[in-house]
């Protein structure tokens, strides 16, 4: 890729100068520093109560912006100075994101811990009250209905987008291509409620089933395939199906052999994320799939425990001795995570091993 | 758009029985999209229609179904909104950071770990912002309406326990970047690098190479990733019910106790105890959120659609 | 095929596989039936499975009711979803559910209708199990205790008295310092029994301040802070400063709890106060025999009562179509009544265990299921 540092084509200008090399990470410790030692004579001074760390790293983070900007801008010139500050912004954007993902994970980390231990994964809360007890069976349930949802939305979703971008014209694509972003703004809870009125007309009233869960899961998974697989599709060059045609290659083998391989990764990123997103579903779940404290292998009968409802119902409704509860629900967040982290690195892992080049 | 648009004449390709069992199937899928829409959208409306030809004064508040959802959905749209405001350009930045400003050999993890917070259930989110997020904020909010209160949005008095629509707000932002920075970051790598090479050739600083060779390129892949990041936080129920402080009012101020409520986070937190009537304004609140993430999309759709040079690497 | 399918489904396979192979090891071969002393006649002969949806507030007290039950009777899994109390008596009305409960008694018009899972022609009843009292919690640096009359207590969540240090709150609490910093009063967003009755007790006690009728929602024009769920008000007023909030008692925890006045006197919220309460309230009229509802008199002054109780009730047949699920609820639900299984919930759940009168009452109805 071309990444060089931008200022190559005044190498050789008489008129315009260049910063050091390490004026970038010199200026921001010199403004880090300013900032630090100004909020500690604050706080001498009396004028803070308590020492104001992230307030200094924040101002003294602006402070650097500003400070490289006007230095490069006198010394380089507007538009070098204007590069160096989009690197400190995109730099910076990423970052700030990077906080409230470390302060999630340190928090269901040093919370999760507590119980992170061989009962949680090997009980279910079976006639437990109070201390003790585990989520295997949120865990199989989640696995299950997940598994289930997964297994009638990526075929129907990705069978959809290839009709869309591949075969789609006229009315019907236009109204399917509609009618999937109408569905993405389907309301999770609205989708439980779908859900379980139609298992109402085929069963009994008050019918709790897994199988209903992973139903409205892919209500709710089906638009995102769709979009995301959609949106790929569409960026595989055409020359790449025109070779294919040229060599006398069927549409269809053209399309499973060479189409998809080349989107695989963005396909593959699209499911992971369908699927990280309907596995934390709480509210549909809580309708349709219910609440139980045994295990349940059975999609179509009987209640099913998921975790993000067993996460959610611990929390809700904590006893006597509610650390014990909360203690779970951390947990049980946790080992959510760590699911999803898994079947993120899983997808992965696959994307590159059938991809037909690595970008 | 693809390659047969362009065949120019009636030349006519053998069809063989894969192409016809492998079309058959796409239009299947497509056709199963039609029928599970329709499903829903019967139940929808089924279930709504008590509620819209109720006696205003049976629906909950008194004065008719309309007046009971407009706070409601003032609430959504406004949430959904400041979130976006805050994702948009976090997510463009992460973005590009990954595709064009990090060493290439980090690209990878770097992504993966953003993804990272795509991972997060919303109930975890939930949980994270009401009891580490919102005590957090509470200075800085008070800073806020001390130092600039006299700017409307930040007016006091101030929440006592930091669950406002800002901090709903950043929760929500916080729950959409990754979906909004994959997509992007996807598109952008896909720019074409001729493009870019062209730029730096013409002498381009990387900035002015990404204004006019990558933004472009991926306009309209961010409108469609910030539209699939705005469904997703007009929907979000769990983290909003729990994080927080609700009431039924139209309110733009960012910092106080009372904050408008939001049609999914109301649908859970008044479903269980509802029956009759009440369940029928429910769903027809959810018959609401439905036709206005339908407009949201459409506008979408739309502005996608103008620009739609956006096929392959020609 | 398709790769991608094949990949997403390979690794949901191996994830499934390992999670498969483990079972849970306290339902597998455990669960001796430990022949305890509280068995009911003929009790580990019993087996099924009884379902039951209703209200949360009963949610950690069925948790171990439950637990207690299943392990007496191994045979018998005894569902309860705390989906809410509306979920509950709409699922049990229609028939999903082999019993309810709920925050309120059946109302004349429920009580008109059929019911799902009972024989034809008879009728539902409510068994008045789970006594809550209702605890009025607080957060406020430097007080510990605090003294609330009725107005008083209804002006500051009606937003009337907004500061700590306001003439009302000082008047009552002459030796506690109180800040000038403004109250934050936090009251539950979602539609609730709890707070049903904190308005109801509200509207009876100060109707001069507090004018709006009894509501499980929230009525918006009073203002003040709103939190989903106990767990969220409880959240909320331990996480904030200057705040105060109502709560089922037994999630007070470290939080102050304010006496509230009854009477001459301050009361703080006790088991027993909150049963006497009951036992000194009349029953609803015009019900059936063994339909037992109670209309809490809030307005009470006797001795040793405190007047802000949530009563949840049980619902469940008079007559079932099913004998074996009739076997069961009544066993079940005949435990619960029974001094072990309230003694149990009150340890593990922080009920008010039901007095020997009202108890007395409740076992003679569940006797009479069939």
């Amino acid at each position: 890729m071309a990444v060089t540092t931008g200022a190559r084509p005044f190498a050789n200008s008489l008129t315009a100068g260049r910063l050091p090399r390490g004026a970038t990470f010199g200026v921001l410790a010199a403004s880090w520093l300013v900032l630090l030692v100004v909020f500690l004579l604050l706080q001498m001074g009396g004028v803070t109560e308590n020492y104001n760390l992230v307030g200094a790293l924040v101002l003294g983070t602006v402070l650097f912006a500003v400070t490289l900007f006007a230095v490069s801008f006198a010394v380089e010139g507007s538009r070098l100075a204007k590069d160096r500050l989009a690197t400190i912004l995109v730099t910076c954007a990423f970052v700030l994101a990077l906080i409230p993902l470390v302060s999630l994970v340190f928090t269901v980390v040093t919370f999760g811990a507590a119980r992170f231990d061989p009962q949680f994964f090997s009980y279910s809360m079976r006639n437990v009250v109070g201390q003790g007890g585990g989520a295997i069976h949120a865990i199989i349930g989640t696995v299950v209905i997940t598994l289930a949802a997964a297994a009638m939305s990526v075929p129907i979703g990705m069978l959809t987008a290839i009709y869309l971008v591949e075969y789609g014209r006229g009315r019907l694509a236009q109204a399917i291509t509609f009618l999937v972003d109408v569905m993405t703004g389907i309301p999770s809870i609205v989708a439980g409620l779908f859900a379980y009125a139609l298992f109402v007309l085929f069963t009994e009233p008050g019918v709790r089933m897994g199988f209903g869960g992973a139903v409205a899961l892919s209500v709710l998974m089906i638009p995102i395939v769709v979009r995301s697989t959609e949106e790929m599709l569409k960026l595989v060059p055409n020359e790449l199906r025109e070779a294919s045609y040229a060599l006398g290659v069927p549409k269809w083998l053209t399309i499973v052999k060479v189409v998809l391989p080349t989107s695989l990764a963005g396909i593959l990123t699209g499911v992971t994320l369908a699927i990280a997103r309907v596995i934390g579903e709480t509210a549909p779940l809580l309708i349709i799939a219910g609440f139980t404290a045994s295990v349940n292998y059975n999609l179509f009968s009987d209640r099913m425990m998921t975790l993000p409802v067993f996460v959610y119902n611990q929390y809700v409704s904590q006893g006597q001795d509610a650390q014990a509860y909360i203690d779970r629900a951390w947990t049980g967040a946790l080992v959510l995570i760590l699911i999803v982290m898994l079947l993120n690195l899983i997808a992965r892992i696959v994307a590159r091993v059938f991809a037909p080049k690595s970008r | 758009m693809t390659a047969v648009a362009k065949t120019p004449t009636a030349i006519k390709a053998k069809q063989r029985p894969g192409d016809r069992v492998f079309s058959a199937s796409t239009v299947f899928a497509g056709s199963l999209i039609l029928v599970i829409l329709a499903a829903v959208a019967l139940f929808l409306i089924a279930q709504s229609v008590p509620a819209f030809a109720a006696d205003p004064a049976d629906i909950v508040g008194g004065e008719g179904f309309w007046s009971y959802v407009a706070p409601l959905a003032f609430g959504t749209v406004w949430g959904a909104i400041i979130a976006l405001a805050i994702a948009v350009p976090l997510s463009i930045g992460i973005a590009l950071f990954i595709s064009h400003y990090a060493p290439r050999r980090l690209a990878s993890p770097l992504g993966y770990v953003i993804d990272l917070l795509a991972a997060v259930p919303s109930v975890v989110y939930g949980l994270w912002g009401i009891g580490v997020l919102a005590p957090a904020v509470v200075p800085f909010y008070l800073w806020l309406t001390e130092n600039l209160g006299w700017f409307p949005l930040f007016s006091g008095p101030v929440s006592g326990t930091g669950r406002t629509i800002l901090t709903v707000a950043v929760v929500l932002a916080v729950m959409i970047l990754p979906i909004i920075t994959a997509l992007s970051r996807e598109i952008f790598l896909q720019t074409p690098r001729l493009h870019e090479e062209a730029a730096l050739a013409l002498g381009a600083t990387r900035w002015e190479m990404i204004r006019i060779a990558v933004l472009p390129f991926g306009r309209p892949g961010i409108v469609s990733a910030s539209m699939l990041g705005l469904g997703r936080a007009l929907g979000e129920t769990m983290a909003v019910a729990i994080i927080l402080s609700p009431a039924a009012i139209v309110k733009f101020a960012l910092l106080q106790q009372q904050n408008p409520n939001t049609i999914a986070a109301n649908i859970a937190l008044s479903f269980p105890e509802s029956f009759g009537l009440g369940t029928n304004t429910l769903i027809a609140s959810g018959l609401m959120l439905f036709v206005i993430t339908l407009v949201v999309n459409s506008i979408a759709r739309y502005i996608v659609n103008r620009r739609k040079a956006f096929s392959g690497a020609n | 095929m398709n790769i991608t399918r094949f990949g997403g489904v390979t690794a949901l396979a191996a994830v499934a596989a390992l999670a498969l192979t483990s079972c849970a090891a306290n339902e597998t071969g455990g669960a001796a039936p430990a022949a305890s002393e509280g068995s009911t006649d003929g009790g580990s002969a019993l087996s099924g499975t009884l379902v039951g949806i209703g209200a949360s507030s009963q949610g950690s007290a069925q948790e171990a009711w439950r637990a207690a039950f299943q392990t007496a009777n191994p045979e018998v899994t005894v569902e309860y979803s705390p989906d809410g109390s509306g979920a509950g008596r709409e699922a049990f009305i229609a028939g999903g559910a082999d019993f309810a409960g709920s925050d309120r008694a059946l109302n004349e018009e429920e009580l008109a209708g059929t019911f799902g899972k009972c024989a034809e022609g008879t009728s539902a009843i409510d068994l008045p199990v789970y006594i809550s009292p209702i605890a009025v919690i607080f957060n406020l640096e430097g007080v510990d205790e605090l003294n609330l009359d009725q107005a008083t207590l209804a002006g500051i969540f009606a937003g009337t008295i907004t500061t700590w240090d306001a003439p009302e709150i000082a008047q009552l609490n002459p030796e506690a310092t109180l800040p000038s910093s403004p109250i934050t009063a936090v009251h539950r967003s979602d539609d609730s029994g709890t707070t049903e009755n904190f308005t109801e007790y509200l509207h009876a006690v100060a109707p001069d301040v507090w004018t709006e009728e009894a509501d499980g929602v929230w009525p918006e024009s009073f203002g003040g802070e709103a939190a989903a769920q106990t767990s969220g008000v409880v959240d909320a007023v331990t996480n904030g400063n200057g705040t105060i909030g109502y709560a089922d008692a037994s999630r007070a925890g470290e939080l102050g709890v304010a006496k509230i006045k009854v009477g001459e006197e301050f009361v703080e919220y006790s088991p027993e106060a909150a049963a006497a309460i009951v036992d000194a309230s009349p029953e609803a009229e015009g019900r059936e025999e063994n339909d037992i509802a109670f209309e809490i008199d809030r307005t009470s002054t006797e001795a040793g009562v405190y007047p802000i109780v949530l009563v949840s009730y049980l619902i469940t047949c008079q007559d079932y179509q099913d004998d074996e699920t009739a076997a069961l609820v009544k066993a079940y639900v005949g435990y619960v009544a029974s001094e072990e299984g309230q003694a149990e919930a009150a340890s593990t759940a922080g009920i008010a265990p039901l007095s020997s009168t009202v108890s007395a009452q409740v076992s003679t109805a569940i006797e009479s299921i069939k």
